[in-house]
């Protein structure tokens, strides 16, 4: 065996590749020759040095949950069940927190479908300032954020900058609601951020505006041109209706 | 009512119990996942995007998956939405011509090897950032996962020649890479 087929096989001889009688050959050749020896070693180091580098990467902790509640809002039928657990923890510590103003009235005559929405777009609120991950991409700027859902969703949600009203964009970040993905624009207003998530209506079914107030968060919901909106925050009800007016305007 | 009521009910039942074997057998492999895709994408956000709807993909074929080696399938399906993903960035990778490992030889001189004894992480790094994404790719694999070449041409979809012949030319890089580097900071 010549030094070019070696060459050939020295890679997988270092892998443990070879078979008995391949790694054989490229012993007997590399006992002899110099530079192959030398080759051989060079790759035993580099991959020592990668082992060694401690190169590897480990997913952020809130990586496992968002996938969970990614698989569950993608599998409908299964998600009230579930849901109450996985996030039973983390809103108590939020009730313990805030004030509880349960409004029954607000939750009379919503179908359940809806109530199951509301409870969702709620927790993805407040999943988006736990996790740390509010934004995918954080821009305070409405040609950055708009185009960055280009690939991702099939539909362009607005994204307008209202810094100069106080409510500034910070970014954009792509939710499952409504069992399909929407986007969500995140403002902040001092301290408080608001998450406004968008979509396509289904059909035609508009609605009129709607305001409730749960757990300590006001949330608004409208349709316009087609879209459905609902803005989220634990701002008082007044900024935030005040931001609601500035995004339909 | 009662027979539909009772049946929606075992459906659920069912989901979640899959859910949780879904839990216990492919989530224990998230780092391995968000390792590949991060070393792919080169990038935190796009690599735990990436993941996420690589595990809604693996969820879904979940019910069709029947006991292989729960991280190569999980991998796989890791750099086909990796890739998919580019596409839709149309981003297209510039995927080489997997020639002969013959042709690496370009007459470089063998690196020193006490040059690559003292390579550090922040060397290494860069030179494995700097490697052309598939060459990238089988180095993740058979560096940090320790897969067999086997493993790998099942998880790119190549044959176990190509596979060789990435790891070949991909070292061959990196080490001049590295040579380069080291020779270069101690001048």
């Amino acid at each position: 065996m010549n030094c070019n087929d070696t060459g050939k096989l020295l890679n997988a001889y270092v892998d443990g590749e070879l078979d008995s009688t391949g790694s054989l050959s490229v012993e007997s050749h590399v006992q002899q020759c110099g530079p192959c020896r030398t080759n051989m070693e060079n790759l035993r180091l580099l991959s020592s040095a990668v082992e060694k580098g401690a190169l590897r990467f480990q997913a952020p902790r809130h990586l496992k949950r968002n996938v969970q509640t990614a698989i569950r809002a993608a599998n409908p039928e299964m998600k009230r069940s579930s849901f109450g657990w996985q996030w039973a923890g983390a809103l108590a510590s939020v009730v313990l927190i805030v004030a509880l103003t349960w409004v029954a009235t607000t939750q009379r005559g919503r179908s359940s479908e809806e109530a199951q929405l509301i409870d969702d777009i709620l927790s993805s609120h407040v999943r988006s300032m736990m996790a740390n991950h509010i934004t995918d991409v954080a821009s305070s700027d409405s040609h950055t954020v708009k185009p960055w859902f280009g690939g991702k969703l099939d539909y362009s949600p607005p994204a307008k900058d209202l810094t100069e009203q106080g409510f500034r964009l910070i970014g954009g970040r792509l939710d499952y609601l409504d069992n399909r993905p929407v986007a969500a624009l995140v403002y902040q207003r001092s301290q408080h951020f608001i998450n406004l998530f968008v979509w396509p209506l289904k059909g035609d079914a508009v609605s009129p505006e709607s305001q409730l107030s749960r757990q300590g968060y006001n949330m608004i919901h409208w349709t316009q041109s087609g879209m459905t909106y609902w803005l989220v925050s634990e701002l008082n009800s007044k900024e935030l209706n005040e931001c609601a007016r500035l995004l339909r305007d | 009512m009662k027979v539909s009521a009772w049946c929606v009910k075992e459906k659920r039942l069912f989901d979640q119990n899959e859910l949780t074997v879904f839990n216990e057998t492919v989530l224990p492999h998230l780092d391995a996942a968000y390792n590949l895709a991060r070393w792919l994408s080169r990038n935190d956000h796009d690599a735990e995007d990436v993941v996420q709807e690589a595990c809604l993909r693996a969820f879904k074929y979940w019910k069709g998956f029947s006991g292989r080696d729960c991280r190569s399938w999980l991998l796989a399906i890791v750099r086909n939405t990796y890739y998919s993903w580019l596409r839709k960035q149309a981003l297209q990778p510039e995927l080489t011509e997997d020639g002969e490992i013959g042709a690496i030889d370009d007459g470089a001189p063998s690196p020193e090897v006490a040059l690559l004894q003292n390579a550090d992480r922040e060397m290494l790094k860069t030179a494995l950032e700097d490697l052309r994404v598939e060459f990238r790719e089988a180095i993740v694999l058979r560096e940090m996962e320790g897969l067999s070449y086997k493993e790998i041409a099942d998880i790119s979809g190549v044959p176990i020649g190509t596979v060789m012949s990435r790891l070949a030319r991909a070292r061959k890089q990196l080490q001049i890479y590295l040579t380069t580097a080291a020779t270069g900071n101690s001048l």
